[in-house]
C-alpha cells in the first residue's frame, strides 16, 4: 500500500508540464528566428564588395561627406545575435516580459543592419548611394500616424469604431493650411511664429467637426458606425477637393500657402550626436505628439474619466447601471479623438507645405492598422505607428536602390503585418467588447 | 470584433411586421420616400455649397457686411446670384447626365461598373459581411484581365472571354482570401479588406514596374493598351459590358432569392449561430460569398478596362470601388436597388463632368452629394425629423442592436 503513495517521490525530477499555448509560442519563435537567420546569412553571402557609405550625421554638405566603412562586421554581429536568440528559443529559454522584448528588438535592429549592408553593398557605377539617418524621416511620417492612432484608440475604447481617421486627416490638413495661410496674410496681429499654431487650431476644429458628424450619426441616429466612417472618408475627400477647387488662383496665398511650423531646438538634448537633432530639433507638433501618447495613456488608465470610457466600451449596460451616462461619455471620447486626429491632419500641411488633393494617401488607414497592431492601447499603438512610419520611411530611403529592393512590396508590409495580426498568427488581438454597438437605455 | 459588421437588417428594410407575407408595393413606399428625401436633402446641401462658392454671391455677402444699411439690396443680390449659380450648375448636371445621346451613353458606361461592384458589396451584405475590398479586388482583376488582354494574341471572342475570365478569377481569388481568413481565423473582414486594398495597390505598382507590363516607349507606370479582340464589342454605341451588368444583377437576384446557396447566405447573415445549428457550414458560406463578391468586382473592372479601352494603371479603378459601397448602401442591399442606385450614381458622375465643363463647378461636389445621400439614407429618423413627417405608428425607427448585448 505504501509504495503506491511513494511513487511520485521516487519518480525523479518532476516532468515538465507545458500547456499547448507555450509549445505553440516556442514553435513560432523558432520558425521566425530561423527564417530571420537564413535571410541574414543570405544577405551576407550575397555581398561581393562589403564597402558601404554612411551619412548618419545630418544632410550632405561640403564638410559632411559620406563615410566609407566595411559592412562585414555588422552582418556577422546580426547573424550572431539571431543565432543566440534561436538557440535560446530551441532550448525554450527565450526570456519573457521586458527582457524578451529587448532581445526581440536587438534581433530586429540586427536584421535591419544586415539588410542595409546587403542593400547598399556592391555599389554600381560612379554614384554610390549612402545610408542616411532613418530617424528624421521616421519622425516626420510617424507624427501623423501617432496622432491618428491615438484618435482611434480613444474612440474604440469608448466603443465607437472610427474608420474615419482618414477623413479627419484630410479635413485637418486642409483647414490647417487655410487657417495658417489666413493668419499669415490677413491677421496682422499674430506674429509670424504663431501663424502655423493658429493653423493647428484650424486642424483641430476640422478634426473635431468630423468627429462630431461621426458621433451625431452613430450615437444620435444609430447609423452603423462602419458605414458612417466609410462615408465620412468619401465626404472628407470630396469636400476638401471641392473647396480647394474653389480657391481662385490669384488668392492662393490667402488660403493655401500656409506658414510652416518652425523647428524648435530643445537645449541640451539637441546636441546628442546622431539622434539629438532628429528627435529634439523638431517642430512643435512633434513635441505635442511625444507628449500626447503618455497623456492618452494617463487619461485612459489613471483617471476616473478613463475608467468610465473603458467601461462604456466594454460593457455599456453595466456602466449605465452604475450611473454613467453612456452616450455622453462616448461623445466626449470621440470629440477628444477628433482633437488628436485633427492635429495629425494638420501635420500634413503645417510641416511640409500647401494642401493638395487626397494628400493623406491612405495614411489614416495605416493609423487604423496601428490601433489594431497596438491592441487598442495608446503606448503600443504609438509604438506601432512609429514602426509603420519607419517602414514607410525605409521605403522612401531605399527608392534609389529600386533594382535591388522592391519598394512597392516593402510599402505593403504594414498592411500585411496587420492582416497577419488580426488573423491571429502572432497572438490574437481583441477589440473592446462593445466596439461598434449602439447603446440605447431601456426604459 | 463581430460587432463591426453591420447586420443586414440594419440596411435591408424589413417588411411590415403586421403583414409579413404580403408583397405589397405600398410597404416599400416609406423606403422610397425616405430615399427620395435623402437625395433631395443632399442636393440642397450641394446647392448651398455651390451658392457660397459663387464669386458674385461672395461679393454680395462682402457688400452686405460692408454696407449693412442697404441690407435688402444686397440680400436680394445674394438670393438672385445664388439662384442663378444653382440653376446653372444643376441644369448642367441634368444635361450632362441625360441631356443628349452621348451624355446618356456616358451615364450608362459609368453605371455599369458601379452596378457590378455594388452587387459585390450587396451580396456580401446579405451574408452579414461588409466588403470594403471592392477596390482591391478590382485592382487585381484589372492586372489579370489586362495582362491577358495585351500579352496574348487570340481570335476575337476567345480573347475577350479569356481576358474577362482572368479578371474575374483574380478578383474571386482576392475576395476569397478574405473569406478564408474570416472562416478559418475569425479575422474581421472590414480590417482585412481595407488592408488588402492597399496591398493590391502596391502589388499593381510592383507589376507595372516590370517589363512585361510596361508600355513600350513610356516611362510612366502604364501598361500597353489591350488588344482589340479583347475589348467588349459595341452595339448602338454601347459596349456589351452594360447589358452584362444587368445580367449580373439578375444572376445575383436569382442566387440570393432562388438558390440554395443564397438561402444559406441570407440565413448566415441573419443569424450565424442558428445557421450553424441548422447544419449549414458557415465557413463554406463565408468563403463562397467573398469569392463571388470578388468575382463581381473583377467583372466590374473589365467594364472599365475592356469596355472603355483603358490601360492598367494604379488609378484604373478610380473611386468606383469606394462608390460601390455607397451604391450598395443606397440600394439597401437588394439587386434591384443596387441597379437603380448604380444608375443614379452613374448619372451623377457623368453629370458632374458636364457641370465642370459648362458651369465651372468642381466635379468633387458630386462626391460630397453622394456621401451625403448615403448618410441621410442611413439615418431615416433624421430625414423624417427634418421633413417633419409624422409616423402613423409608434415603432422605433432605428432598432437598437447593441441594447441586448
Amino acid at each position: 500500500m505504501t509504495d503506491v503513495l511513494e511513487t511520485p517521490a521516487t519518480a525523479g525530477p518532476e516532468p515538465e508540464v507545458r500547456d499547448r499555448a507555450d509549445v505553440r509560442r516556442q514553435i513560432k519563435l523558432v520558425v521566425v528566428l530561423a527564417l530571420v537567420l537564413l535571410a541574414e546569412v543570405w544577405f551576407k553571402l550575397a555581398i561581393d564588395d562589403p564597402t558601404v557609405y554612411q551619412l548618419f550625421k545630418g544632410p550632405r554638405t561640403k564638410e559632411n561627406q559620406p563615410v566609407e566603412f566595411d559592412g562585414t562586421l555588422v552582418s556577422w554581429i546580426a547573424v550572431a545575435l539571431t543565432a543566440i536568440a534561436l538557440l535560446l528559443a530551441i532550448v525554450n529559454r527565450f526570456p519573457r516580459g521586458v527582457p524578451g522584448v529587448l532581445v526581440a528588438v536587438a534581433v530586429g535592429v540586427g536584421f535591419y543592419g544586415a539588410f542595409l549592408m546587403w542593400a547598399y553593398a556592391d555599389p554600381t557605377g560612379t554614384f554610390s548611394p549612402a545610408m542616411t539617418n532613418p530617424i528624421p524621416g521616421t519622425i516626420r511620417i510617424a507624427t501623423a500616424l501617432v496622432f491618428g492612432a491615438l484618435a482611434g484608440v480613444l474612440c474604440e475604447r469608448a466603443g465607437v469604431i472610427n474608420i474615419a481617421i482618414e477623413g479627419q486627416f484630410i479635413a485637418g490638413a486642409f483647414f490647417g493650411s487655410v487657417f495658417s495661410s489666413f493668419a499669415v496674410v490677413s491677421i496682422a496681429s499674430i506674429p509670424l511664429f504663431w501663424c502655423p499654431v493658429f493653423g493647428l487650431l484650424g486642424g483641430v476644429l476640422a478634426g473635431v467637426g468630423v468627429s462630431a458628424m461621426l458621433a451625431f450619426f452613430a450615437l444620435r441616429y444609430h447609423v452603423d458606425q462602419v458605414v458612417v466612417g466609410v462615408v465620412l472618408v468619401a465626404f472628407g475627400y470630396g469636400i476638401t477637393s471641392f473647396l480647394l477647387g474653389q480657391i481662385p488662383d490669384d488668392r492662393e496665398d490667402q488660403f493655401n500657402n500656409p506658414g510652416l511650423l518652425e523647428a524648435v531646438d530643445i537645449p541640451g538634448l539637441v546636441d546628442i550626436p546622431y539622434i539629438g537633432e532628429a528627435l529634439f530639433g523638431q517642430n512643435l507638433l512633434v513635441y505635442i505628439a511625444y507628449f500626447s501618447v503618455p497623456l492618452v495613456w494617463f487619461l485612459l488608465f489613471q483617471t476616473r474619466w478613463g475608467l468610465r470610457v473603458r467601461s462604456v466600451g466594454e460593457h455599456p449596460k453595466a456602466a449605465d447601471t452604475v450611473g454613467i451616462d453612456v452616450n455622453r461619455t462616448k461623445w466626449q471620447a470621440v470629440l477628444l479623438g477628433g482633437v488628436f486626429a485633427g492635429l495629425g491632419g494638420a501635420s500634413f500641411t503645417l510641416s511640409t507645405g500647401a494642401f493638395d488633393k487626397e494628400m493623406t494617401a491612405g495614411l489614416g488607414f495605416i493609423s487604423l492598422a496601428a490601433v489594431i497592431m497596438g491592441r487598442w492601447h495608446p503606448l503600443y499603438a504609438g509604438f506601432a505607428a512609429l514602426t509603420f512610419g519607419f517602414l514607410r520611411n525605409l521605403k522612401d530611403q531605399l527608392s534609389i536602390l529600386d533594382d535591388k529592393v522592391p519598394g512597392d512590396l516593402l510599402s505593403a508590409l504594414p498592411y500585411l503585418a496587420t492582416i497577419i495580426a488580426v488573423a491571429g498568427f502572432v497572438g490574437r488581438v481583441r477589440a473592446p467588447a462593445a466596439d461598434g454597438q449602439h447603446y440605447v437605455k431601456s426604459d | 470584433m463581430t460587432a463591426m459588421s453591420p447586420a443586414p437588417e440594419a440596411i435591408v428594410p424589413e417588411p411590415d411586421a403586421d403583414k409579413p407575407e404580403v408583397r405589397d408595393l405600398r410597404s416599400w413606399l416609406p423606403t422610397v420616400r425616405d430615399t427620395l428625401l435623402a437625395i433631395l436633402l443632399a442636393l440642397a446641401v450641394g446647392a448651398f455649397l455651390i451658392a457660397i462658392s459663387d464669386d458674385e454671391v461672395i461679393e454680395a455677402i462682402g457688400n452686405l457686411f460692408t454696407y449693412p444699411g442697404s441690407f435688402f439690396i444686397y440680400a436680394g443680390d445674394i438670393l438672385r446670384y445664388s439662384g442663378q449659380a444653382i440653376w446653372e450648375a444643376y441644369s448642367a448636371l441634368v444635361d450632362g447626365a441625360v441631356g443628349s445621346g452621348s451624355s446618356l451613353q456616358r451615364t450608362l458606361e459609368r453605371s455599369a461598373p458601379l452596378i457590378c461592384a455594388g452587387l459585390a458589396v450587396t451580396i456580401a451584405f446579405r451574408a452579414g459581411l461588409f466588403n470594403i475590398g471592392a477596390t482591391g479586388q478590382m485592382l487585381v482583376g484589372a492586372l489579370a484581365a489586362g495582362y491577358v488582354g495585351f500579352t496574348y494574341d487570340l481570335p476575337p471572342g476567345v480573347h475577350l472571354v479569356a481576358a474577362v475570365t482572368a479578371g474575374v478569377l483574380a478578383g474571386a481569388l482576392w475576395g476569397g482570401i478574405v473569406g478564408v481568413l474570416k472562416a478559418q481565423t475569425g479575422a474581421h473582414e472590414v480590417i482585412t479588406t481595407i488592408m488588402l486594398n492597399q496591398v493590391a495597390r502596391f502589388t499593381v505598382l510592383y507589376f507595372l514596374a516590370k517589363d512585361a507590363f510596361q508600355r513600350p516607349g513610356s516611362d510612366n507606370l502604364l501598361s500597353p493598351a489591350v488588344a482589340d479582340n479583347a475589348t467588349y464589342p459595341t452595339l448602338f454605341g454601347l459596349h456589351l459590358g452594360i447589358p452584362l451588368a444587368l445580367v449580373a444583377a439578375v444572376g445575383v437576384w436569382w442566387l440570393l432569392e432562388r438558390s440554395r446557396l443564397g438561402f444559406e447566405m441570407r440565413a448566415v447573415g441573419a443569424n450565424p449561430d442558428a445557421s450553424r445549428t441548422a447544419g449549414m457550414s458557415i465557413s463554406k458560406v463565408y468563403i463562397s460569398t467573398m469569392a463571388i463578391a470578388g468575382l463581381l468586382s473583377g467583372l466590374a473592372v473589365t467594364m472599365i478596362l475592356l469596355g472603355l479601352q483603358q490601360s492598367v494603371t494604379d488609378q484604373v479603378v478610380g473611386s468606383v470601388g469606394f462608390d460601390a459601397i455607397t451604391v450598395a448602401l443606397l440600394g439597401r442591399a437588394t439587386p434591384l436597388g443596387t441597379v437603380l442606385a448604380g444608375l443614379l450614381f452613374g448619372a451623377l458622375s457623368a453629370g458632374g463632368l458636364g457641370m465642370q465643363t459648362s458651369a465651372g463647378v468642381p466635379p468633387e461636389l458630386i462626391q460630397v452629394v453622394q456621401a451625403l445621400i448615403v448618410l441621410f439614407v442611413a439615418a431615416p429618423a433624421l430625414i423624417r425629423g427634418l421633413a417633419r413627417i409624422r409616423r402613423r405608428k409608434k415603432t422605433a425607427t432605428a432598432e437598437p442592436k447593441g441594447a441586448a448585448a
